[in-house]
């Protein structure tokens, strides 16, 4: 039978019980690999329950940064018996299956190179402590598996040691199971197998961190002294993580007092109003949520973007629509966000791809509040948010200094005659505002969500409302100006045929491409990272005679903006749509490309579908 | 309702507070309310209570929900920034606005629409997390600015406009925010400025949450024969159990009571609230009795007012936030952003 041979290429899926202590042994193995310099893209994909429900976790190890999902696996480590043969099922034809055979499985493939070590069996004769035997369990295959793919144990040991610093009587006993796993695969098997890790180059000095802490990160480097929030998968872990490095970063030395409030919310409508109140205030404020709780903070979104204040939200989207699938990833809430509330609203948003670009972004944003006073909303996918990722440190210019916006502080105020919170002095449609507190005799002013002329004085007055409506739209375009442009994969045109993208989805791309080119079909791409959209998105799209626009959504919604702020044609305008809660793959983004592009068509070539 | 405003004028004799301010620096906008809205006088015992305490208006922010009630806060201290919200949720615009810079008061004003039902929810967590602020509800029975449906404060024994029967109990605020474990619960009446007055400033010197439930007549919607808030029927069936005085810090407290007619109750920056019993059986420091007593008193028809519950032991969200002195909308980059070492362990750490 023919086995699989790739050098640190391959897909490997552990299939775990949930709550049976999987995750630390998994992502152990994902360390290990990472720490010989060989990228890898951990993946955890895990039920909306919190034990006993099968969950896995797959690790795709891409020297060459392909580093999206693929689909198939190539080494399944099936610990679920209740999935035992789904799991089977997806092993690529001569790849391997790890399993434990201290129990028996039917096992009807034979293309599939077929490994059993008795994991229940070793651990039972080796432990007494009944925690201990159904933990390391996990880990005897990580020791098993450093064999199989010859994986240096010292470097395993390192991970180890590293893992449990602090808890320094836990490592013995880890490194003894990993070495139960390892004798066993090393006596009975003849090692290592086709699949392998071997030390590399390819990881530099990047770090592996997860979305949601990195966009935590960004909120403490941005400035952000108020959080408040509602847990709901997949943010909650954005409020704890920016928890934690408060409990590290804002504790005057001193004191022990806290530069931050953090507020656990009985709600999202709270937690939102909470977050408004704190930036009414003069404090930088956000919170985070996922669908369901934009969906209940659409209200307050109307007020602030009609009100004009600052706010930082992230929405860590998941699967839609309504509750829809709380634990798997989809980028489906674009409009329901672009569009946030009843009336006239327009919101901005943010569209990062990789933990650095929501560190960067997730600061940013609390200067574009500020600067624009309106909603900024960080959008996010669970994907991002809760898996770890290879990506670049974290950088700060310690010289940067907050931009506050248009604040009139007492002695700008002392100069001027009458303040009009709504007037616009510049033409910019922004105003400026006050915090209260800063003048006893000027300054103060109603903040409210009707209808009110230039001095917040309310009116129903038509011509005013609608004159100010028309400012906000004003203000909206200065937004193009002012968020982060488009990201162009060619320095210059080179093709008809665009490619349109954003998000997540990044990361499938260069592998797409690759496949693309393989077939001798050249594009342009064109990355999407803010809404409102710079004249240059128009422009692409313009300029192609074809552009595809891949979603992770069904409505196919990111195509809707641009169709609706654009006024762009639809026919030339595709999709390629996926949206059953999984990452994209770059096979799915290629495969539908070419199907529609004739083989060989390129520049000034045969015209596509 | 009148469309002409005062003067902007003030007669150079009118007396002035200790801060050198007079009564018409606290005032506002000219109210839009209908002639005899309970509101306005509420109102009117907020700028009476702000210029008597000598609040510094610019460091007050006021806020509201949606209803004639939360119109209110324009009518007062227009030198004070406000915020009218949406409708139940002020008490999220307060507790993070508090947050934001525990150096300003803050008046929360709203309705029984406001509070007793889409913001119930809210109301209860403020409380919960007693969060610092003065929160005043303009309780008429019924939803004024909707043209007169009945909220869930209207009595079970109160009949519409046109006689229309109210199917559902009602709840009572007071008696919910006891249970829910609120410091400072007070119950007052429109109609009754020198109770209401002082029980402002106690609320306002309070150091947490402090409720004052004001019954507070819709004039045009529920102020009928029948209905069990209107000026009459309040006036008839006032049960008042604390009469409540509030001496600043700097005053000498001058009348005595005899030993069981009065109780002082001293609040963190040295100011008392004498509380005087017109109940004997009344103890408005524990919450068990006064939910029995309104209980009971509720069941009678009666309007019980009064400071119905204080305690001054109970911690704050500010102390529960263990937040720096210094307001958090004052911090600067060099007091929140880490330095280049942290940033350095943070990418060091996630090396593994």
């Amino acid at each position: 039978m023919a086995a699989l041979n790739a050098i640190n290429e391959f897909v490997i899926r552990f299939a775990n019980v949930n709550g049976s202590g999987s995750a630390s042994a998994n992502v152990m193995f994902a360390k290990i690999v990472y720490r010989m310099g060989v990228p890898v893209a951990p993946k955890n994909i895990f039920p909306s329950n919190i034990q006993g429900l099968p969950t896995w976790f797959e690790a795709r190890v891409s020297a060459k940064g392909h580093l999206g999902r693929r689909e198939g696996v190539d080494l399944m480590v099936a610990m679920n018996p209740q999935t035992f043969a789904e799991d089977l099922a997806d092993v690529v034809p001569g790849g391997y299956l790890l399993y434990d055979s201290t129990f028996e499985q039917r096992i009807s493939r034979t293309d599939v190179n077929v490994i059993g070590v008795p994991l229940t069996r070793l651990c039972l004769e080796a432990f007494e402590d009944p925690r201990q035997r159904q933990l390391f369990k996990n880990v005897a295959y990580v020791g098993a598996l450093a064999a199989f793919l010859d994986i240096d144990f010292e470097a395993v040991k390192e991970v180890v040691s590293l893992q449990f610093r602090g808890k320094e009587k836990l490592v013995g006993p880890n490194i003894q199971a990993l070495e139960l796993g390892r004798d066993y695969a090393l006596r009975h098997y003849d090692c290592p197998l086709g699949l392998r890790v071997e030390k590399c180059d390819a990881v530099g000095d990047k770090i592996m961190i997860d979305g949601n802490s990195a966009a935590a990160l960004g909120c403490v480097f941005g400035g952000a002294t108020v959080a408040a929030w509602y847990p709901i998968t997949p943010s909650t872990s954005v409020a704890e993580a920016f928890e934690r490095y408060c409990e590290r970063m804002r504790v005057d030395e001193k004191t022990g007092e806290h530069k931050y409030a953090i507020i656990q919310a009985e709600d999202e409508l709270a937690a939102i109003g909470m977050a408004i109140g704190a930036n009414w205030n003069g404090a930088r404020g956000f919170t985070a949520t996922s669908g369901p709780g934009i969906s209940l903070m659409t209200e307050f979104l109307g007020l602030a973007y009609f009100a004009e204040i600052p706010l930082v939200l992230f929405n860590v989207q998941r699967g839609g629509p309504s509750t829809g699938m709380p634990t798997r990833t989809q980028q489906s809430d674009i409009t329901a966000c672009a569009y946030a509330s009843h009336g006239d609203t327009k919101q901005m948003l943010l569209f990062p791809s990789e933990p650095n670009e929501c560190f960067n972004m997730s600061a940013d944003a609390f200067d574009y509040a500020d600067r624009l006073q309106t909603p900024i909303i960080v959008m996010s996918d669970l994907d991002l948010g809760m898996n770890d990722w290879v990506c670049d440190p974290f950088e700060w210019d310690q010289e940067r200094r907050f931009d506050r916006g248009k604040v009139l502080d007492a002695e700008a105020l002392d100069k001027i005659e009458k303040f009009g919170r709504y007037r616009d002095v510049d033409g910019d449609g922004i105003c400026y505002r006050t915090y209260p507190g800063t003048h006893p005799e000027k300054g103060a002013f109603f903040t409210r969500g009707t209808s009110r002329d230039n001095y917040a004085v309310y009116t129903e007055d038509g011509d005013v409302h609608a004159e100010n409506l028309r400012r906000l739209n004003r203000k909206f375009d200065t937004g193009a100006k002012i968020l982060p442009g488009p990201e162009f994969g060619q320095e210059s045109q080179r093709s008809t045929i665009g490619i349109i993208y954003f998000g997540t989805t990044a990361t499938a791309m260069p592998e797409a491409l690759e496949q693309l080119e393989d077939q001798d079909i050249i594009v342009d791409t064109m990355r999407i990272r803010a809404f409102p959209f710079a004249p240059e998105v128009a422009e692409f799209v313009r300029a192609h005679e074809t552009v595809y626009i891949i979603e992770q959504n069904r409505d196919a919604q990111m195509r809707m903006l641009l169709m609706n702020e654009c006024d762009l044609a639809p026919d030339k305008m595709k999709k390629i749509l996926n949206y059953d809660g999984m990452p994209v793959t770059a096979r799915f983004i290629a495969e539908n490309i070419a199907a529609a592009v004739k083989p060989g068509a390129r520049q000034g070539g045969v015209a596509a579908e | 309702m009148s469309y002409i405003r005062k003067p902007a004028f003030q007669h150079p004799n009118l007396p002035k507070n200790e801060i050198g301010l007079t009564r018409r620096d606290y005032e506002g906008a000219m109210s839009t309310l209908c002639a005899g809205c309970g509101h306005d006088s509420v109102s009117a015992a907020i700028i009476e209570a702000c210029y008597a305490l000598g609040v510094e208006p610019h460091r007050l922010a006021k806020l509201s929900g949606i209803g004639c009630s939360s119109k209110t806060p324009t009518y007062f201290l227009s030198k004070s920034h406000g915020f009218n919200s949406v409708h139940g949720r002020m008490p999220s615009i307060a507790t993070g606005a508090s947050m934001a810079n525990t150096g300003l008061k803050y008046i929360g004003v709203s309705g029984d629409g406001d509070s007793a039902s889409i913001g119930l929810g809210q109301f209860a967590h403020a409380i919960r997390r007693q969060v610092n602020m003065l929160y005043i509800i303009e309780n008429n029975g019924t939803y004024g600015l909707t043209k007169g449906q009945f909220s869930a404060t209207n009595d079970r024994a109160s009949v519409g406009r046109k006689g229309q029967k109210n199917q559902f109990d009602p709840i009572d605020i007071c008696s919910l925010a006891i249970q829910l474990g609120a410091s400072f619960v007070a119950r007052g009446f429109s109609g009754d400025k020198a109770q209401l007055v002082p029980l402002i400033e106690s609320g306002m010197a309070h150091e947490g949450f402090a409720l004052i439930d004001v019954v507070s007549p819709c004039v045009t919607f529920n102020n009928h024969l029948g209905s069990t808030k209107s000026f009459d029927f309040v006036r008839e069936h006032n049960n008042a159990v604390m009469a409540t005085d509030f001496v600043p810090a700097r005053e000498q407290i001058h009348a005595e009571y005899d030993k069981g007619e009065a109780v002082d109750v001293q609040l963190h920056d040295d100011c008392t609230i004498r509380l005087r019993k017109l109940d004997d059986d009344y103890d408005p420091t524990d919450r068990a009795s006064a939910l029995k007593y309104l209980a009971d008193h509720h069941d009678r028809g009666e309007v019980v007012t009064g400071l119905l519950h204080v305690d001054t032991g109970i911690e704050n969200l500010r102390d529960k936030a263990q937040l720096v002195d210094q307001p958090l909308n004052e911090l600067v980059e060099r007091d929140l952003v880490p330095s280049q070492a942290l940033l350095d362990e943070v990418n060091q750490r996630r090396r593994w």
